[in-house]
């Protein structure tokens, strides 16, 4: 198979500043845009940062923007642009950069440490723990995630409002949230920290997040949604929460 | 001045180095035995290895075959390792594993279920009965997700994208370590009573490899600078299904659950290849036609096991031959054909990130046509050698879990050995270092001149003259393995491969970083690479110490298992400058555990 040539336009710079600085070079068969960005880094840029690690979609690291799109670079395969079409690959907006196509993240993980934990109701009788496979597809979807991140990148609450990042957790958390809540056996009590410090009611169900989830999950019909339903049912009817709770559902 | 005023230095009973499933349970056992501990990781939290995992983990939970127990576990994971394995670390893994995962569900893992609610299992390589615990083919995420979760809600110190390098010691014993931020490339510095090795294993090195960038082998190389013993680090798996084709994908791992989901091995004449590489071994436990393979799948008191699942070492073996003989496909594979076995929804609800990852990276759609593949480095067997039961390594204050330690798995590891391992090991890992740091008094001391010494090699890459490129000398290394130390070796081509990787150590002098510190991954290669380097060859003596064949180690030059050698480990050492290759008696297994694994039925 004949080798192309492609043009590659990377961000460089760090929080101090940088520009688009162009590489050009040939790729083979079966090419993702990481593979690509490998190339640069092995033959012309040495010290282009990127992160990466399962090539594969597995583990959510090397999300960036590629032509303006939200994606992960190790599942963006070159057959996918027009033939001499200029590729763009820039860092992720929504947080603040590092350097090159690195951001610090740490956002995310600031918010999995205010998550309210799973609590399990007691075992069965037997000392096992039994869950129905028709009960637990839900919260398996949601246990899907890679923590790409992605979803927190397009949402326009943390994209377009730094001031939001402090009282809303964003999809991802949403998701994670709604795992919490869906688990059969779990007992814990989350709809103030939903509601307060999750901020579910700034997201305004535009589905951007779900558009860009490399794991398919339905972040907003799955789990925003339900969650929020769940809020207003049980903010007038605290009872039927306890219900649902107790009755494990 | 002393080295604490000069670098960020922190101060802790207990530093977990690696947080994918060995590091996180052992930090969340060692906090939980009340010392303060910190958990420190090269890549983000949840990225590492672990995450990776697909078909799932070992445990004799009988929730699928009530006959199966961890004598049976036990007895499987010491043939599927030819017998190098070190019986107590097998033992104890057989028999905690299933609590281990029950503890894992405890803290809110959702393995998929039983038709009575019960966690599901699968079957796999070498496993007697349908033993892996498992969500579809995404296992690991599930599992260090559930660690992560865990370990964040103890309120956990994690140094997140902090690269260690060396460990320092106080007299003989561990006293601290010493690394740098990849984000600014500043040194920081811990010092601690206690380190627990986690890092994982060196499949880096070689060119057509399931591994990440992360797999460099530090946490080896680290512990033999420090005076450790390693064991076996010439038994490297080379799983047998990687993918083959587009070659940008070459490597990346195709899960043996493929086959426990009824997948077979075909060449290009159609043929199902495996039943004509049964070694004498499994002969007794292995069937020998396609409708006694087939049967099993479903009844496993009247069949016998289909050759497909025979230990990874027995088919990467049977694949090469294959594709050595021609009939392998255009690509250099061989087939692995779900599609006309399986009804495609099936294929879809047990496998569906095989689906996923075919479609969109081969555009091979899983449930209509077969899928290429071949051998893939993919697991060291070898590693630290540690205490069985304390998981202690030969370094007063070094104790190690997880790929990076060595001897459960033997020759070979099979299948789902992996997870459970991570998870009993950490935990006692966790456990016995924090008893170390408690049974510890006084002043802990690091020497500043030792810190000076290391910050100032660790730079060095800046002041490289020579012009070489860290990148270049990486491809030719994995080259270089890939071709003189893979799956079939000689004397010849090992010691062919001792003369490179002497040349690229020099090269790596000479190595000239362009950038500054801040997130240079030029730089980080280049120390990267003195690890692979040192792993290398520490795998390559050791390959040709050892002359036979058994597991994970084949040589052509020696091509059978030699009783001399079943009874040894090989130990390798660092004295000074130089490794140093030894041979030490394997520890004796008691009787009533010998007629176990002598068993056959
Ligand atoms: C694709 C794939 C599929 C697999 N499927 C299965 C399976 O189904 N079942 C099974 O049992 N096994 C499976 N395995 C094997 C298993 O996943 C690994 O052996 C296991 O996850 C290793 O875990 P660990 O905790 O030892 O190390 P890892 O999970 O690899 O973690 C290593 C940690 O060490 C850190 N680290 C390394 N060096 C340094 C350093 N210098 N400084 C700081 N931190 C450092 C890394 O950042 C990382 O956090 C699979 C492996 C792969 C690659
Ligand atoms: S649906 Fe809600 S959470 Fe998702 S992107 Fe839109 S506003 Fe954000
Ligand atoms: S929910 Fe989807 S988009 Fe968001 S972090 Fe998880 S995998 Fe990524
Ligand atoms: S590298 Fe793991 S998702 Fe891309």
């Amino acid at each position: 198979m004949a080798t192309q040539e492609v043009t590659m336009r990377v961000w460089r710079g760090d929080a101090s500043g940088g520009a688009f600085k162009e590489y050009r070079l040939p790729i083979g068969e079966g090419m993702v845009v990481l593979d690509v960005i490998h190339a640069i880094q092995a033959t012309q840029a040495n010290d282009l940062a990127v992160r990466w690690n399962c090539k594969a979609g597995k583990c959510g690291s090397c999300s960036a923007e590629i032509n303006g799109k939200p994606r992960l670079m190790c599942m963006t395969r070159m057959n996918t642009f027009k033939p001499g079409e200029t590729i763009t690959v820039a860092p992720i907006k929504s947080f603040p950069l590092i350097r090159d196509l690195v951001t610090d993240v740490s956002f995310n993980f600031e918010k999995a440490k205010t998550i309210p934990p799973l609590r399990l109701k007691p075992k069965e009788a037997d000392g096992t723990r039994r869950m129905f496979q028709e009960d637990i597809d839900r919260a398996q979807e949601f246990h899907k995630c890679i923590e790409c991140f992605l979803c927190q990148n397009v949402c326009h609450v943390i994209r377009d409002h730094e001031d939001n990042k402090k009282h809303f957790a964003g999809p991802r958390f949403f998701v994670r949230l709604a795992a919490l809540e869906m688990h059969p056996l779990d007992t814990n009590d989350r709809k103030q920290f939903i509601k307060e410090k999750a901020g579910l009611g700034f997201c305004n169900i535009t589905k951007c997040c779900t558009e860009v989830c490399p794991e398919n999950i339905h972040i907003t019909d799955n789990s925003i949604i339900p969650l929020k339903e769940r809020l207003v049912d049980e903010f007038y009817d605290p009872l039927a929460w306890l219900f649902r709770k107790i009755g494990g559902k | 001045m002393a080295a604490e005023g000069k670098y960020e230095t922190h101060e802790y009973d207990v530093i977990v180095i690696g947080a994918g499933g060995a590091g996180l349970r052992a930090a969340i056992e060692a906090s939980a035995q009340g010392v303060k501990t910190a958990l420190v990781c090269k890549s983000l939290l949840g990225k590492a290895h672990t995450v990776m995992a697909e078909g799932g983990i070992a445990a004799a939970l009988g929730n699928v075959y009530p006959e199966d127990n961890w004598k049976v576990h036990f007895r499987d994971t010491m043939r599927g390792g030819k017998m190098l394995n070190n019986w107590r670390m097998a033992q104890i893994h057989a028999q905690e594993a299933p609590e281990r995962v029950l503890e894992l569900e405890e803290w809110g893992a959702l393995f998929d279920r039983t038709k009575d609610g019960l966690i599901l299992q699968r079957d796999f390589g070498g496993h007697r009965y349908a033993r892996l615990a498992h969500v579809g083919d995404r296992t690991g995420l599930e599992m260090i997700r559930t660690l992560q979760q865990h370990a964040v809600h103890k309120g956990i110190d994690v140094y997140m994208e902090c690269n260690v390098q060396r460990l320092l010691k106080d007299g003989e014993r561990i006293s601290g370590a010493f690394g740098y931020w990849r984000e600014s490339g500043k040194f920081v510095l811990f010092k601690c009573k206690a380190v627990v090795l986690a890092t994982g294993g060196g499949g880096k090195a070689w060119k057509i490899t399931s591994n990440s960038w992360e797999y460099t082998g530090d946490g080896i190389a680290m512990a033999l600078d420090a005076g450790a013993d390693l064991i076996d680090i010439e038994m490297i798996q080379f799983h047998p299904t990687g993918m083959v084709w587009p070659p940008s994908v070459r490597g990346i791992l195709v899960t043996e659950g493929v086959r426990g989901d009824g997948g077979t091995l075909t060449n290009s004449l159609g043929k199902r290849f495996m039943f004509d590489y049964i070694p004498d071994f499994f002969k007794a436990e292995t069937a020998e036609s396609e409708k006694e393979a087939d049967g099993w799948y479903e009844d496993k008191k009247n069949n016998r096991r289909t050759p497909d699942l025979l230990p990874r070492d027995e088919v990467a073996r049977a694949i090469n031959a294959e594709v050595k003989a021609g009939r392998g496909t255009s690509h250099g594979g061989v087939f692995l054909d779900i599609a006309s076995r399986r009804p495609a929804e099936y294929i879809k609800r047990r496998l569906p990130s095989m689906y996923h990852q075919f479609k969109e990276l081969a555009d091979v759609d899983i449930t209509k046509e077969p899928m290429e593949v071949g051998p893939t480095c993919h697991y060291f067997m070898g590693g630290v050698r540690v205490d069985a039961d304390t998981t202690a390594a030969t370094v007063p204050g070094l104790f190690a879990a997880g790929e990076v330690a060595a001897g459960l798995h033997g020759a070979n590891r099979l299948g789902g050995n992996s997870l459970s391992d991570l998870v009993v090991f950490g935990r006692r890992a966790g456990l016995y270092a924090a008893e170390h740091a408690k049974a510890l008094k006084g002043p802990l001391a690091v020497d500043a001149g030792q810190i000076e010494a290391i910050a100032q090699e660790l730079l060095a890459p800046f002041n490289g003259k020579g012009g070489e490129n860290p990148y270049t000398i990486h491809a030719d290394l994995q080259d270089c393995m890939q071709n003189l130390v893979g799956i079939i070796r000689t004397e010849t081509e090992l010691k062919e491969a001792l003369d490179k990787l002497a040349a690229f150590k020099q090269r790596l002098t000479k190595v000239n970083i362009e950038g500054n510190r801040q997130y240079n991954p030029g730089w980080h290669l280049a120390l990267d690479l003195r690890s692979m380097l040192e792993v290398s060859e520490a795998a390559t003596l050791a390959a040709i110490e050892r002359k036979e064949s058994r597991g994970g180690h084949t040589r052509d030059d020696y091509p059978k298992t030699d009783a001399k050698f079943a009874k040894v480990n090989v130990v390798v050492k660092k004295r000074k400058d130089d490794l140093h290759i030894s041979q030490e008696p394997l520890p004796e297994m008691p009787e009533e555990l010998k007629k176990i694994v002598e068993e056959q039925k």
